[in-house]
């Protein structure tokens, strides 16, 4: 009985918190979020860095996340720079924030996976500062998530690193 | 801030350096071809790395890589450690992969710092370690994907978690030869100066021994802090635990770990 009493308490628990959270963040499966979801044609995009490398992203982690995707608003002028050439991955929307990821292709070779979007945003700390959620365990717990700089246990923002390269790399296929 | 992130090892490796030169890139650049060589000589998914070679007898252990010579006494010294809670051969076939993992993330944190970083944090599949500070470290909540179940924080740390969370009851106990099913979730914190290495293959360890026996084991040893969160969410740690969590009084502590 006891523990069956302590299961529904935190089921409750965890629908107050996603009832909370539904204004700010998509829920469910859909993944693509963001100015690079609108596009829907191929997103390959000229090397604007102009890194030689580009093995590395670097960007502040307090960068403005609602910001247009540059890679996004470079796609209108794509264009496929013969032997190398950068695509960019969907904007996929994890607990965290959003993750999206930019690789670099010599041919068909990988030469570099960038993440040009990262959680830990301002805007996530808004989002969360500002919806005035209940006072439980789970979600001072999730406030807190957005001053985090890693996760240990699972990679949920992994997993959304791992769906924007695999639409980055669809779209280099296709 | 640079941030780099590689997939391999059927995971994501990620690195982010605060105090980034111009020399960082390069650097980056090396750890992720060092962590592809390690994926080539060690995986148990590519039949012709050296670890499947040795496994199925096509290969001597002279002949390997020098560095599987080195991993797998490794695996031993932990074997030894965690009262034969760890093994190399968790389900009969060669696999050190406990130990690898972290070991790798040791590897990439030993490259940035002989670059001259002091600001970075390498994290493997989650298992982490930091250098410089204070980094937070969200621990995940094995029963609610998204969620946390704690928060740590601190300078120099090594922290790796054990769980069913991500890929199921995949660890096995090895006195048993089952899945151990005692735990949702095990983190450890490492000694200062321990690295996550041998943090990330004590955290397996500790998994497969169940709540009470890992809470025990990690209290004997000497800077050693360990979160355990049981199959029905609720959560146990060592005394020591509080002294890693964000330092912003009690009222925070009790609700990361409440």
């Amino acid at each position: 009985m006891r523990r069956t009493v302590v299961t529904s308490a935190a089921t409750a628990a965890g629908v107050v918190l996603l009832l909370s959270l539904k204004p700010h963040e998509a829920s469910g499966p859909a993944p693509v979020i963001g100015s690079g979801a609108g596009t829907g044609s191929g997103t390959a995009v000229g090397s604007g860095a102009g890194t030689g490398s580009g093995t590395d992203v670097s960007g502040s982690s307090n960068a403005p996340a609602a910001s247009a995707s540059p890679s996004a608003s470079a796609s209108a002028s794509a264009s496929a720079t013969g032997t190398t050439r950068k695509v960019s991955g969907d904007t996929v929307n994890t607990r965290y924030g959003p993750v999206q990821v930019q690789v670099t292709l010599a041919g068909s070779r990988i030469t570099a996976v960038d993440v040009v979007r990262y959680p830990n945003s301002e805007r996530r700390d808004r989002e969360i500062n500002s919806s005035a959620l209940p006072v439980l365990n789970q979600e001072a717990i999730a406030a807190q998530s957005a001053r985090i700089d890693v996760v240990s246990g699972a990679t949920y923002t992994s997993d959304g690193y791992v769906r924007s390269l695999q639409s980055a790399l669809d779209r280099a296929e296709g | 801030m640079l941030r780099h992130a590689e997939p391999v090892m059927g995971t994501v490796f990620s690195v982010t350096v605060r105090d980034p030169g111009p020399g960082t890139p390069a650097v980056l650049e090396r750890i992720a071809e060092r962590l592809h060589r390690i994926d080539a000589v060690f995986s148990t998914y590519r039949p012709d790395s050296d670890i499947s070679r040795l496994d199925r007898g096509e290969l001597a252990l002279d002949d390997c890589d020098p560095e599987v010579h080195a991993v797998l006494a490794a695996c031993r010294e932990v074997a030894a450690e965690t009262d034969g809670y760890f093994s190399e051969r968790p389900g009969g076939r060669l696999d050190p992969s406990g130990w690898v993992k972290g070991w790798a993330v040791e590897r990439a944190a030993a490259l940035l710092r002989s670059s001259g970083s002091r600001q970075y944090c390498v994290s493997g599949g989650g298992d982490v370690q930091c250098a410089g500070g204070p980094w937070r470290i969200g621990i995940a909540d094995p029963r609610q994907p998204g969620l946390l179940a704690a928060v740590l924080a601190g300078h120099d740390l090594a922290v790796a978690t054990s769980g069913t969370a991500e890929r199921g009851a995949h660890i096995l106990d090895p006195h048993t030869g089952r899945p151990a099913d005692g735990l949702a979730s095990l983190t450890l914190v490492g000694a200062p100066g321990t690295g996550i290495a041998r943090t990330d293959a004590w955290a397996t360890a500790a998994f497969a021994m169940g709540p009470v026996r890992a809470l025990a084991w990690a209290a004997r040893r000497p800077g050693v802090e360990a979160l355990a969160v049981l199959p029905d969410g609720s959560k146990r740690w060592t005394p020591g635990l509080p002294g890693h969590l964000p330092a912003s009084g009690p009222a925070d502590w009790r609700t990361a770990v409440g």
